[in-house]
């Protein structure tokens, strides 16, 4: 794989055999997705696949091997012994049962310790305090909040490398599945739900992301660049956001709800649509509106508070501190990954 | 003049027709996508009218009423639903062809509007799930296991034919949907909410609910009366460790079709009564939750995912043995395996939802269920290579259909146990690693084993062989065609590739897709070979003729009665003393005999019971669809006088009499007499009439 076989598995090449695995090894140098892996989360499934590859070849290896040579031994024209009647060893019976139960015994435990090791809600560990993200996702776009530096995107992602990135999200309209394979799992997003997920970029670059929940004729569209960069650049992206971004207020917003994808908005709202990864940016975000819009009451513009532009620096040294505003969405921190994404009427 | 259309056409107008947009809007896409839209209707509209004005010609309306359409005969019934299946899988492998044109030059554009792809894959799924699949397996059910296990009919004749002419309902409600478009673009899990009216408020998801209900409703029938029948009416001495691998497989298919096929239509139920009463089971709001459909769409889904694969494993265990010119290795283990298979399909449907945010032990929990599956299944196939070991194998066609399931079926349950791990499936769910794996199942699995069942009873069911030679050329191009059109797509997953994608944008996915979209191309030559090869045997029908019936050297009782078999099957009932029933009787030189004394023997007597349900059933759900509740009522009170009006009916049997069954056994003993029984060596020449010499001795060169 990339990493010239990092992993001592992938230099396990006896599968070459299988057409499939010749394909993947070939090409993997350039390989978008979990191949070619940018955070933790995406480099454990990355290895978890080769570990069940490898288990699993026990079995499949041998069927694929001593088929064809069956096949010439046993052939009608040749001379191998032939018993007609032969239909039962108990050594034959005992290694096949058990081969697979081992199997299948081994893979269950390390399952069920990946599972939760990798469970999207669950926290990763890191120096610093998370970056707080709620995700909505609209009929063929995304609106990505940033509640705690009061701002919002579409059409790109921007995250901070090396420091754990905590989503909420939610649907504005039918069933989704938020994704950026390169840095992990994808989460489906519901309409009045909110499902968790956890990631974190370990090298700065552009990744993909898209919804993998086919959602009408704007599905393919449904994209957005992820954009990993360094502390000090975050900062930067946060000021200048909120030096060139709009606010997100309610006529901005009909917009949005609208269906079309990131180029249709920024086009209504008559910015550069030449470049279709070009990021949307509003400076200021309504208070609580994630969780008003997950609740499904309508939006009551008149009763939000716009919070005031933030001057100056980031707040995102205070991260850890209480939030004065948007209390709403600090109440839902991570603390516990035993909490389940919650229905609400 | 408005209200009294409405009242008759419902919502239907001319904006349903294919070419009505194009004629208002000239733009390049819109008239493209018109006239392949068009040129699939007219295909549908002219093939109808070809076989009515054919059969009109050909004078055989009578013949066909009588012989066909009325006939209570499972054999008879089993072909129809093949024929249903076969005209199905054409168009559904056109329709992916063109998915796979689309994609193929997908870059940032393609020649398909979004909608139209999106009609596309929804009706592909359903199509070859509902409309191809269950009807392929439920025709080779009908026809062999009766005979298998020494029956002369289904339990319920009649039951059978409601069931036939609720598939064939649900199938010309799809067709239908080509002319008075558009289809549902839902997909063919129809997840809502985006099928729910908010947001879908076309015809098209209808169309979808319907016809898939009528499919459903059809095959929880048939699980019925397959299930009743294998239980009651085997043979004297077909004791249930007796019976053949595939009738076992049929059995476990069965039971898996009573409780596995209700969810669905009642999942379909309700989001049809969301849809035309207000109701919010599914909807975003006032109480209504999508995640209750997930649950039970995917308790019908997996079930139905083993109801397609189980009769395959019958139907391979029955060639390996029988081309193997063995006994089949392991028989017990091989039905507790089965039977494993069936209930532990009951434990997994989460599995299909990994991504939905429930907690990391139900994942798991799931995710092992899922790999216990493995288990038996690895075993199978293990006693399927020792059914090979130590046998006389003879590559014939079913058997090249076979191997190639064996080897690649190995490998989709790799990927299927990769999907399983909810680690691993956080990254590749809903792209098209998972289109790859289940094509990986269904392509080599299902598909395989009805192509290997066709040619391995067809000979039973018309006289005379496949031809051989185009048979293996079909084969060839199958196995090689999914190889490429599937396998590039395993590459595509891993590189978070979503499936349902009408476009894409990254340079690296096209090579691959180009790649796929050959292997569609070959798939399509696959699909040609293999009406090459029915119209050149039917072309060679004399020379190849298999009259005396046994053409394989086979090991069941299907193979003991005349190609074709007589209506009654058998002319006395058979005892039976071990598996292999057939086999054991040649060994033993008992194959082939006069029964001491005929007796009259009572068949089910012609009804149209099936004919009128598939006419109403029809009308009902096209009704449904485009809101003529006319046409519903109407229909629907049709329906039920028919189905009143049967309960009065007395004569329900007709009885053929001992002399006429003597006579045409006798007519039939008289010309295997005359047959030259022949060796294995020269099973696929024109000197196999059927009749095979001693077992052992025929196996030696």
């Amino acid at each position: 794989m990339t990493g010239q076989g990092k992993h001592p598995l992938h230099r396990n090449r006896l599968p070459a055999l299988l057409v499939l695995l010749i394909l993947l090894s070939g090409c993997s140098a350039n390989m978008p997705g979990f191949m070619n892996p940018q955070g933790p989360v995406a480099e454990a499934q990355r290895h978890h696949f080769w570990v069940i590859i490898a288990l699993v070849m026990i079995v499949v290896i041998p069927v694929i091997i001593q088929t064809p040579l069956i096949l010439w031994r046993y052939r009608y024209r040749g001379h191998a012994v032939y018993r007609p009647k032969w239909y039962m060893s108990r050594w034959l019976d005992i290694i096949m049962w058990a081969v697979p139960i081992l199997i299948v015994a081994i893979l269950g435990s390390y399952i069920w310790r990946q599972t939760h090791e990798l469970d999207p809600y669950r926290p990763i560990a890191g120096d610093q305090p998370p970056l707080e993200i709620q995700v909505v996702g609209y009929d063929w776009k995304w609106l990505f909040i940033y509640p705690d530096q009061g701002i919002a995107t579409m059409g790109q992602l921007v995250v901070p490398v090396n420091r754990p990135i905590s989503f909420e999200l939610t649907s504005a309209t039918v069933l989704q599945s938020f994704f950026i394979p390169a840095l992990g799992s994808q989460i489906d997003v519901m309409n009045r739900m909110v499902t968790r997920l956890h990631l974190k970029a370990d090298h700065p670059g552009r990744f993909e992301g898209k919804n993998m929940q086919y959602n009408g004729e704007g599905f393919h569209r449904q994209r957005f660049v992820t954009r990993a960069v360094d502390g000090d650049a975050f900062d930067d992206f946060v000021k200048r956001t909120r030096q060139l971004g709009q606010p997100l207020d309610q006529s901005v917003y009909r917009i949005i709800a609208q269906k079309g994808d990131n180029r249709d908005v920024a086009r209504t709202l008559g910015l550069d649509t030449d470049d279709s990864d070009a990021v949307i940016r509003f400076s200021t975000v309504p208070d609580g509106l994630f969780h008003t819009i997950m609740t499904g009451s309508p939006i009551d513009w008149s009763a939000m508070t716009i919070p005031p532009p933030q001057q100056g620096t980031t707040r995102t040294s205070v991260i850890g501190a209480p939030s004065d505003h948007d209390t709403a969405s600090s109440s839902d921190h991570p603390s516990s990954s035993h909490e389940r994404k919650e229905a609400q009427p | 003049m408005r209200d009294a259309m409405s009242s008759i056409f419902g919502r239907l107008g001319w904006d349903a027709l294919p070419f009505w947009s194009m004629l208002h809007d000239h733009s390049a896409m819109t008239i493209i996508n018109g006239i392949i839209a068009t040129g699939a209707a007219s295909m549908v509209v002219i093939g109808a009218l070809a076989a009515i004005v054919l059969v009109t010609w050909l004078g055989k309306w009578k013949y066909l009423w009588s012989e066909w359409f009325t006939s209570p005969d499972h054999k008879k019934i089993g072909i129809m639903f093949i024929v249903i299946a076969l005209v199905m899988l054409a168009r559904a492998i056109i329709e992916a062809v063109f998915m796979r044109a689309q994609q193929a030059v997908g870059l940032d554009g393609g020649f398909l509007t979004a909608e139209h792809f999106g009609q596309l894959f929804t009706t592909h799924g359903t199509i070859m799930v509902f409309f191809m699949a269950m009807p392929f397996l439920t025709g080779i059910i009908n026809y062999v296991m009766p005979l298998q296990i020494g029956a002369r009919d289904l339990s319920f004749p009649v039951l059978n034919q409601v069931s036939l002419g609720l598939t064939a309902a649900g199938a010309a409600l799809v067709m239908i949907s080509l002319v008075l478009a558009p289809f549902s673009i839902g997909g063919w899990t129809g997840y809502p909410p985006f099928t729910e009216l908010s947001y879908n408020p076309g015809a098209g998801v209808d169309y979808w609910i319907w016809a898939v209900t009528l499919s459903t409703l059809s095959s929880t029938l048939t699980g019925i009366n397959f299930a009743v029948t294998i239980f009651k009416k085997r043979a004297p001495g077909m004791k249930l460790f007796r019976m053949p691998l595939f009738t076992w497989t049929a059995l476990c298919t069965a039971i898996l079709m009573i409780f596995g096929m209700p969810p669905l239509t009642v999942a379909t139920g309700l989001l049809a009564l969301d849809r035309y009463l207000d109701f919010h089971m599914f909807t975003t709001d006032l109480g209504g939750n999508m995640m209750n459909y997930v649950n039970l769409f995917w308790a019908f889904g997996h079930p139905e995912v083993y109801i397609l694969i189980l009769p395959p494993f019958g139907i391979f265990s029955e060639v390996f043995a029988t081309f193997s010119g063995k006994r089949i290795y392991g028989y017990k283990l091989l039905v507790i395996a089965t039977m494993c298979i069936a209930v532990l399909s009951f434990t997994v449907w989460l599995h299909h939802f990994f991504t939905m945010g429930q907690s990391a032990h139900i994942n798991a929990a799931f995710g092992i269920a899922t790999m216990l599956i493995g288990i038996p299944t690895g075993v199978k196939v293990y006693d399927w290579m020792l059914t090979m070991y130590r046998g006389r194998i003879r590559l014939s066609v079913p058997m090249v259909y076979a191997i190639g399931f064996i080897m690649l079926f190995v490998l989709g349950g790799m990927t299927g146990i990769i999907l399983a791990t909810p680690s691993v499936d956080y990254q590749v769910h809903n792209s098209l690693f998972l289109v790859a794996h289940f094509h990986n199942m269904l392509i080599p699995g299902l598909l395989f084993g009805m192509l290997s069942a066709t040619n391995f009873w067809f000979p039973k069911a018309f006289g005379f062989r496949l031809e051989e030679r185009w048979g293996y050329r079909a084969a060839f191009c199958w196995i090689i065609g999914f190889m490429l059109a599937f396998f590039p797509l395993y590459v595509l997953g891993l590189m978070g590739m979503p499936r349902r994608s009408v476009a894409y944008f990254e340079p690296q996915y096209l090579p691959w897709m180009i790649t796929a979209g050959i292997g569609a191309l070959v798939i399509l030559c696959a699909l040609l070979c293999l009406l090459i090869q029915l119209w050149v045997s039917i072309r060679d029908r004399h020379a190849n003729n298999v009259f005396a019936g046994d053409p394989w050297d086979g090991r069941t009782l299907e193979w003991a009665v005349s190609a074709p078999p007589p209506e009654y099957n058998f002319p006395v009932l058979p005892e039976i003393y071990s598996i292999d029933a057939f086999m054991t009787e040649k060994d033993r030189g008992q194959g082939w005999q006069a029964p001491d004394r005929y007796e009259d023997i009572d068949m089910p007597a012609n009804s149209a019971l099936g004919v009128v349900v598939a006419v109403t059933g029809l009308a009902m759900a096209f009704g449904l669809v485009w809101y003529m509740w006319w046409l519903v009522i109407g229909a629907g009170l049709l329906t039920l006088v028919a189905v009143i009006a049967r309960g009065f009916v007395r004569q329900t049997t007709r009885t053929i009499s001992a002399s006429e069954v003597q006579r045409t056994h006798e007519h039939w003993l008289e010309q295997v007499r005359r047959t030259t029984p022949i060796k294995r060596s020269h099973e696929q020449s024109t000197a196999n009439h059927g009749l095979p010499v001693p077992p052992i001795e025929g196996a030696v060169q």
